[in-house]
């Protein structure tokens, strides 16, 4: 096999090159598409929901990175997603932080906390990876817990005001704080595409594809385990710090390890490692848990039968469905 | 009364009895887990469910059947094994072929439908069930009052561990089941079901962690939610151990256990994060496990 592809190189590096310029023009598209959607949205919809709904997106799409490109499942990233939530709500109600800075602040500490967690995780592969950063993960929980006069306790840190972006502009007003959202948002969803197809991206699949051979062709596998664990829990802390804004509270579920489970939810139902899948996957699942609020603790077992029925028959996701379809990568 | 490093003994000796008691609770639960993953390759995250439903079944057994702790201590693993087995059948085994982090998938999603069923049905606010009459008091010893339930849950625990060691490493099944572990396709050459050995194994697992579930009930109330924390904890547990090794699973999990009952006495604030501080430190040393294979 790999002697024919060697003879055959120019011609399917031609043809390689035509299939990703057709590409990347339908990921414009379908980013300038969602550009639009985003403009239209809060007249057509309750922006709050929305919020709520780019918020996960961004933390699906965070969680995506590390494990659809980076091939690293970890079942811990609530503690990014909810110590940034922590943080920018501290950091607006206590020292009186505008918005960006407060965002900025709760991004840099999950940063902080992706390196100092993931260097461990990094230690171990594959399903030890996972139970680390759960068990990680479960730790900042407790920390979480056990320092209320941080986090609140089981009331949590509540009535976060929003203030003035760059003391200027103030976000009282629900719309107003969604074009802040909205740009947050596609900033991330930006970065991520761009990450995912810089050299960068293309050594971490590598690595996710067949880790030894990455290593023999010299890549230092664990620098680059590294960069994507800690870029991928800086985008959840984003994440978790916007949605400390839009609900004005950052509480014990944001760090609890159901939150955990949500995301790869997300993600899982999107469509694991595609660019678009868990935009598609967070719309869907914050939608249900929207519609289904009424049903309690129904809502668990209905994401539980979601689980199942997507590992057994659904394993590629929604968009993961779509790309196959088109004959695209999405 | 003498004291013990400023500590009074009643309350070093109740913390360390207690933390024996979760320290068989642990090395039962990750034994069925190395058991489970030596064979089938998949974390099943549903352990911490399965344990719950455990305590639930004794439960039932006695408020609907009328049957007393001793028959729902052979019943309630029985029951669940059962269970176990349909659920590899129906649906684990069809992630055979896939990478292991489906069947983690796939059993937190099942973790997830069986929590939230049982709360569902018996709110999560948690039901008494009462110590067995013959276990109720206890043994003065001199230096500590030791309640003979609780003495006798560590009793039991330490037999289900040995035993289960016993039978892996010393009988003929346990044999098939190394051999299946070290090559499934080599050993089903020499004419053994692995697929059937794969399912009794799992449903072995689970019935475990039933048992486990039986022998908490009396003393935490059953609670839907009583797995949910304690199999993350367990996870950490079975990180420190590696799963390499049975009895290294029996001596990781009774020895946490000991480690956190006495961080109880000594430094309660760091009582419910102790066993992942240790996980750190033993992932900066060695990352492997104390008695797992290098990777």
């Amino acid at each position: 096999m790999a002697d024919i592809a060697a003879t055959d190189a120019p011609a399917s590096a031609l043809a390689v090159q035509e299939e990703t310029r057709g590409t990347r023009r339908l990921h414009q598209g379908i980013m300038i598409g969602l550009a639009i959607a985003l403009v239209i949205a809060p007249f057509v919809a309750y922006p709050v929901f929305i919020m709520k709904v780019l918020c996960f997106a961004l933390f699906a799409l965070a969680f995506n990175l590390l494990l659809g490109y980076g091939g690293l499942l970890s079942f811990g990233h609530a503690a990014y997603f909810g110590m940034a939530s922590y943080v920018s709500a501290y950091a607006a109600k206590q020292w009186g932080f505008t918005p960006e800075l407060a965002i900025l602040s709760g991004t840099l500490i999950a940063a902080a906390l992706g390196l100092l967690f993931g260097a461990l995780a990094i230690r171990r592969q594959g399903i030890y990876f996972a139970m680390i950063t759960l068990a990680l993960a479960q730790m900042v929980y407790f920390f979480s817990l056990q320092t209320p006069r941080f986090t609140g306790g089981e009331d949590g840190i509540q009535a976060v005001p929003r203030g003035k972006l760059f003391g200027l502009f103030s976000l009282a007003d629900d719309r107003a704080l969604y074009w802040l959202v909205a740009a947050v948002f596609m900033a991330g969803l930006l970065l991520m595409y761009r990450i995912i197809h810089s050299p960068f991206g293309q050594v971490c699949k590598a690595i996710r594809d067949n880790e030894p051979r990455a290593i023999s062709l010299g890549y230092r596998v664990n620098q680059y385990k590294l960069t994507v664990f800690v870029l991928s829990a800086a985008l959840a802390g984003l994440a978790g710090a916007t949605k400390a804004m839009v609900f004005q509270l950052a509480s014990l579920t944001d760090v609890h390890w159901s939150m955990s489970g949500e995301v790869v939810l997300m993600t899982l139902v999107g469509g694991l490692g595609t660019v678009f899948g868990p935009i598609a996957g967070a719309v869907v699942i914050v939608a249900m848990q929207n519609y289904l609020a009424t049903l309690g603790a129904w809502v668990t077992v209905v994401q539980g039968i979601i689980f199942v029925i997507c590992v057994l028959t659904f394993r590629e996701g929604i968009v993961g469905v779509i790309s196959k379809w088109i004959k695209r990568p999405l | 009364m003498f004291e013990l490093l400023g500590v009074p003994p009643q309350a070093l000796f109740g913390q360390v009895l207690l933390g024996l008691i979760n320290g068989s609770f642990y090395a039962i639960l990750s034994l069925g887990l190395a058991v489970i993953f030596g064979l089938l390759n998949i974390i099943n995250f549903a352990h911490g469910a399965q344990y719950m439903m455990g305590a639930f079944v004794a439960w039932m057994c006695l408020n609907y059947l009328g049957l007393n702790y001793w028959a729902a201590l052979l019943l309630a693993p029985l029951i669940v094994g059962v269970f176990g087995v349909i659920l590899e059948r129906l649906l684990i085994a069809r992630l055979a072929h896939l990478d292991h982090l489906y069947g983690l998938l796939l059993t937190f999603g099942l973790a997830l439908i069986i929590q939230g069923l049982f709360r569902n049905s018996y709110g999560s606010s948690g039901l008494p069930y009462a110590i067995p009459p013959q276990l109720t008091g206890g043994q003065n010893l001199g230096f500590m009052f030791l309640p003979n339930y609780r003495g006798w849950v560590v009793a039991a625990s330490l037999v289900v561990c040995l035993a289960t060691w016993f039978m892996i490493e010393k009988t003929r099944l346990g044999a098939y089941l190394r051999a299946a572990t070290e090559n499934a396709t080599l050993t089903q050459a020499f004419g053994i079901n692995v697929p059937l050995l794969v399912t009794l194994t799992y449903g072995f697992g689970v019935a475990l962690a039933a048992f486990a579930g039986v022998l908490a009930a009396p003393i935490y109330s059953v609670n839907p939610n009583m797995g949910a924390d304690l199999i993350i904890v367990v996870f950490a547990v079975v990180v420190i151990g590696g799963m390499g090794s049975i009895m290294g699973a029996i001596v990781t999990g009774f020895s946490l256990g000991l480690i956190e009952g006495l961080t109880k006495v000594f430094y309660p604030e760091a009582s419910a994060t102790v066993i992942f501080i240790i996980m750190v430190l033993v992932l900066l040393v060695k990352p492997a496990g104390l008695f797992g294979r290098a990777a």
